[in-house]
């Protein structure tokens, strides 16, 4: 034990004598593990608050009794059912406005509440008395009284109508939601008696042994869910957040790679003196293990600290990507796992082992005699050039294969991984190949020299290059897509709100009393009533919307394609044009015929147009909307758009305004309902842009410190130049284009693979992922400035060695003479 | 105190086998210093590499205090190395990132025979009082060789094995450093085994054997 303190405090004086290479060292571990663990908290957050809100709303988590149709039923069949035994507690639920917000009220009965809803101990079992008995307590998230702006204790009015019981603060509550006795939820609904939902306890019986019907009513069980909606919904969004997280993670694990295999390299002399002091190889592999792991261990540990300040900053962006996407609501603040502290530890180990695992192995197989070579590490390197070139080319073929024959998101994922990977292993030999053929064109010595050198110099760069490669190659794909996105957003917009004016009045009264002002006003053109209603088709929640046989959505609504009298046939009552993300999903085209369960029967519909509706989750149906109306005649009619001359635009919204006390998320003109899109649009891919820059901030640290490390084993080359007569400023300036040559050459190789990246992202992930794709567009500019962050990334990681080489000294380029090293 | 019987290695490269050692014998006796010589490619590091158990024989036996050398393992050579010999090297192989005072206790401290007040007396005959905070890197050759002899010495080694420790010094350092290795190997009372390809020096030490076409004559 004693003898391994000894060897370990032998090796850890290297370091302390190399600063710069543990500082390299670290922060590789450090990036790492801060960027893996940042996208892992911001996973994990969302995860628990998926869950929250699926234990609160009795939802996928809980087994539930419902009507087919959707529909409330009679309280008579909870009493029936509680009578024979079955462990059901009863749930009410409607979407309602709380001073101009939607929030969802549910109604419970705390007392037969199932335990293991998580919320339940906080809904009732504290205070029951006071939840229950008269006037009792409305109990809301934090965020969500912020959200409404109210205080605890204020007693505000549903729908502008019924008072609600006091507001209570209860910060384990998913936010979105009111909770109250289902007494207090039947009075201010105006549902007496009536219920959303039954949800059933544990217990030992099945959905067989129900009885066919409770209190005239025909129920069908739903059973409990591993995996919520949202979880399924948000899969994608957090799939490409991990994605992004291991890239991340793979660029720091470079760093990590390059410093332990210079490390290893200068310690050669060291490691057989040890072994030639009676060390013995057994010893010396575990404690060199030992000290990686430590290393690992602190690296990890202030990783994690910088992950969590990462995710801090990250999730008001993710929230807010989220919220807009998904309409999943997250908490502000956040809160993390034990084992989330575990995993970051454990991947920071793990993932210095395998980036060490090359120079372990040759150090288990340090052959005890050898001479030392002091760039053996190198040497090593070269021999593996030709084998990095045919595992790229293993790696391309696999990306193709993949391509051709999977067809899932993970897929997708696997290709991109193939191909970047085939591209970082075949970047050395590409660069080799580039390095050889410039020397052969050389003339005289000192190009000949240049070229030799840069040769020479690769193997020690070439991992740093491949982190460039990588990082730049995902800035240019990702930058494409969202660009290419945002530019199709913008146009899909502008076809999707074509209203002048949207409206969305309180409720159906106030809705009538609108259409009648509105119908008085010479300055409206035209009033373009609209309705939603949801179904569901195939399990899933498809939104059926209804559009008004009006010239504005004829001319502007973004049809990808479509029968040709497409619009005659919506009229007519018996078509649908589909969304991309459901025609993809039921596999439906154009002429294709579905079914929808309405009230009053099945509603046959033809396909008789795709269009474009990004950002939406859901399936969605567009039909007429008094086709809709006929079918689902409960459909409420709060929604319209107004045709207005754009100079009456602000008077009538003024007007609206001062007439029916409407709020400016129930009136909004299109240039704002625009603006609002295109802000969540921009949150959306914020958190995006932000994990791009620190990728590319990490690889450049990756360049920076392969440039440093290697600076100090440069000088064995450079000092007989020097000797025989050429300046430090000038070795200085050669250097410098070296390192920018090479980077320049993977910078321009880095633009067409990112743009095969980008290809993959549009037309593989996405479509997998949201269900729709987008038209490939290549943006020149953007590429021109990516490639000129990625020089001046380069230039500034050059810097400092370069620096350092002119203002040497000249007694340490002496050195290199007079003492063996 | 050290035996060697009819010891062989040879090398094998593509085009051929070469013969280093052909059935080498030799003893050395407890305080005894014997000086191996030989041209260059005589197989006189290999024997020192053998006998030391860096590498290992085709054929024969090394006995070091009657520890069959060629017999044991990775981890009892590394023993034995440890704990019953001191090597020098012509590089001076010391251990960069540690100071003087650190690179002469470490292999004492490695092997738990470390002894300050032997140490203290080694570092004033090696006349290093006052290079004891400096790294090797700041010293000259002669004064990193003192440094390797002190840290081989400082374990009361049985044998100590000097392979070309003065190959790197001009010819008065060496002189000098010779003499330190020879009082203190009388002083300790220890073996040495030193391969020279200096007659000069070669003469200083008790007996002289050579190595020539992989036997010693």
């Amino acid at each position: 034990m004693r003898r391994a303190a000894w060897v370990l405090a032998v090796l850890l004086s290297h370091w302390r004598r190399h600063p710069m290479q543990l500082a390299t060292l670290l922060v590789g571990l450090i990036a790492a593990t801060a960027l893996w663990s940042g996208v892992q908290a911001l996973n994990q957050q969302a995860r628990i608050s998926y869950d929250r809100a699926a234990a609160l709303f009795g939802g996928a988590r809980t087994a539930m009794l419902i009507d087919p149709a959707h529909a409330m039923f009679s309280q008579a069949a909870f009493v029936e059912l509680r009578r024979v035994g079955w462990p059901v507690s009863p749930v009410l639920e409607d979407r309602v406005q709380v001073n101009g917000r939607p929030v969802r009220l549910l109604g419970i009965e705390p007392v037969t509440m199932p335990a293991e809803t998580a919320s339940s101990s906080a809904i009732g079992r504290n205070d029951l008395h006071a939840f229950v008995a008269p006037p009792g307590r409305t109990l809301v998230a934090p965020e969500t009284l912020r959200d409404l702006g109210l205080a605890a204790g204020a007693t505000p009015r549903v729908n502008d109508g019924a008072e609600l019981p006091p507001l209570q603060s209860q910060p384990q509550l998913a936010p979105g939601a009111l909770i109250v006795d289902i007494g207090v939820a039947q009075r201010v609904l105006g549902e007496p008696g009536q219920i959303s939902r039954l949800l059933v306890g544990k217990t030992t019986r099945s959905a067989r042994d129900l009885p066919k019907q409770a209190a005239g009513t025909t129920l069908q069980w739903v059973a409990p869910d591993s995996e919520t909606d949202l979880a399924r919904l948000t899969d994608s969004f957090h799939l490409n957040l991990t994605a992004f997280g291991l890239l991340s993670f793979l660029v720091g694990l470079f760093i990590v790679n390059s410093a332990i295999g210079l490390a290893f390299e200068r310690r050669l002399p060291t490691l057989r003196t040890l072994r030639a002091c009676g060390v013995s190889a057994r010893l010396l592999n575990v404690v060199v293990v030992i000290e990686l792991v430590t290393l690992a261990l602190f690296g990890g540990l202030v990783g994690l600290i910088g992950g969590y300040f990462i995710a801090a900053a990250l999730l008001p962006d993710v929230a807010a990507s989220l919220r807009g996407l998904y309409g999943a609501q997250l908490p502000g603040a956040l809160s993390l796992q034990p084992q989330w502290w575990l995993a970051g530890i454990a991947m920071s180990v793990l993932g210095a082992l395998a980036a060490a695992a090359a120079s372990l192995v040759r150090m288990a197989r340090l052959p005890l005699l050898a001479a030392a070579q002091p760039y053996a590490w190198q040497q090593a390197q070269r021999r593996w050039l030709w084998r990095q070139g045919v595992l790229a080319l293993a790696m391309l073929i696999a990306a193709i294969g993949i391509l051709m024959l999977g067809d899932s998101l993970l897929a997708g994922f696997a290709v991109l991984a193939a191909l970047l990977l085939a591209a970082a292993l075949a970047l050395p030999v590409l660069l080799d190949g580039v390095l050889r053929l410039g020397g052969k064109g050389a003339r005289s010595a000192l190009p000949a020299w240049f070229w030799a050198d840069s040769r020479q110099q690769l193997p020690g760069l070439s991992l740093a290059l491949m982190a460039l490669l990588l990082a730049l190659a995902v800035n240019v794909g990702v930058g494409t897509m969202v660009q290419s996105f945002s530019a199709t957003f913008v146009r899909w917009l502008d076809g999707r709100l074509a209203a002048d004016i949207y409206v969305s009045a309180a409720n159906e009264t106030q809705a009538a009393e609108i259409r009648r002002w509105l119908a008085a006003r010479v300055d409206v053109a035209a009033v373009l009533p609209g309705a939603r209603t949801e179904v569901q088709i195939k399990g899933a929640p498809v939104e059926i919307m209804g559009l008004a046989d009006h010239a504005t959505y004829r001319e502007s609504w973004p049809l990808l394609r479509s029968v040709a009298n497409g619009w005659d046939r919506l009229h007519a009552g018996d078509a649908a044009f589909i969304s991309e993300q459901l025609s993809r999903r039921l596999h439906l085209d154009v002429g294709d015929r579905l079914r929808i369960a309405a009230p009053g029967g099945d509603w046959p519909l033809v396909v008789a147009g795709i269009y474009a509706d990004y950002g939406n989750p859901k399936g969605q149906l567009a039909v007429n909307i008094d086709a809709l109306l006929r079918h689902f005649p409960d459909t409420p009619q709060t929604r319209f758009g107004l045709r207005v001359a754009p100079e009456h635009i602000v008077g009538m919204i003024a007007a609206m305004r001062a007439a029916f006390h409407l709020d400016a998320r129930q009136l909004a003109d299109q240039a704002t309902v625009k603006a609002e899109s295109k802000r969540i649009f921009n949150r959306t891919f914020a958190v995006t842009a932000a994990l791009n820059t620190f990728t590319l901030g990490v690889a450049g640290i990756a360049l920076l410190t392969s440039l440093l490390t290697l600076s100090g084993s440069r000088l064995p080359q450079l000092a007989p130049l020097w000797a025989i007569g050429i300046t430090r400023e000038r070795l200085a300036v050669i250097e410098l284009l070296k390192t920018m040559a090479v980077a320049l050459v993977t910078a321009l190789l880095a633009l067409p693979l990112g743009l095969l990246v980008a290809w993959c992202l549009i037309a593989v992930v996405n479509v997998k992922a949201f269900g729709w794709r987008l038209p490939f567009q290549v943006f020149p500019m953007q590429l021109l400035e990516l490639l000129a962050v990625a020089m001046v990334a380069a230039l500034l990681a050059t810097l400092l060695p370069i620096l350092k080489l002119a203002r040497m000294q000249p007694a340490t380029l002496i050195k290199i003479f007079v003492n063996e090293r | 105190m050290l035996k060697v019987v009819n010891l062989s290695k040879s090398y094998r490269s593509t085009q051929e086998t070469v013969h280093v050692l052909r059935g080498v014998g030799l003893a050395v006796a407890r305080g005894e210093s014997v000086a191996l010589t030989g041209e260059s490619g005589s197989g006189k590091s290999t024997l020192l590499h053998l006998i030391a158990g860096l590498d290992e024989a085709d054929g024969g036996d090394v006995w070091v205090e009657n520890a069959r050398v060629t017999g044991l393992p990775d981890a009892g050579r590394a023993a034995l190395r440890r704990t019953r010999l001191g090597l020098i090297f012509q590089q001076f192989n010391l251990v960069p990132s540690l100071s003087v005072a650190d690179n002469l206790a470490f292999q004492a401290h490695l092997a738990g025979q470390y002894d300050p007040a032997w140490l203290t007396e080694l570092i004033a005959r090696l006349g290093l009082d006052a290079l004891l905070k400096r790294y090797p890197e700041q010293l000259s050759g002669g004064q990193q060789q003192r440094v390797a002899i002190g840290r081989a010495l400082a374990v009361k080694p049985a044998l100590l094995l000097a392979d070309e420790p003065t190959g790197n010094l001009d010819e008065a350092t060496a002189d000098e450093v010779v003499h330190l290795i020879r009082d203190l190997v009388a002083r300790s009372g220890c073996g040495l085994l030193m391969v020279t390809h200096s007659a000069r020096l070669a003469a200083m030490l008790d007996r002289r054997l050579h190595l020539s076409g992989g036997l010693l004559a």
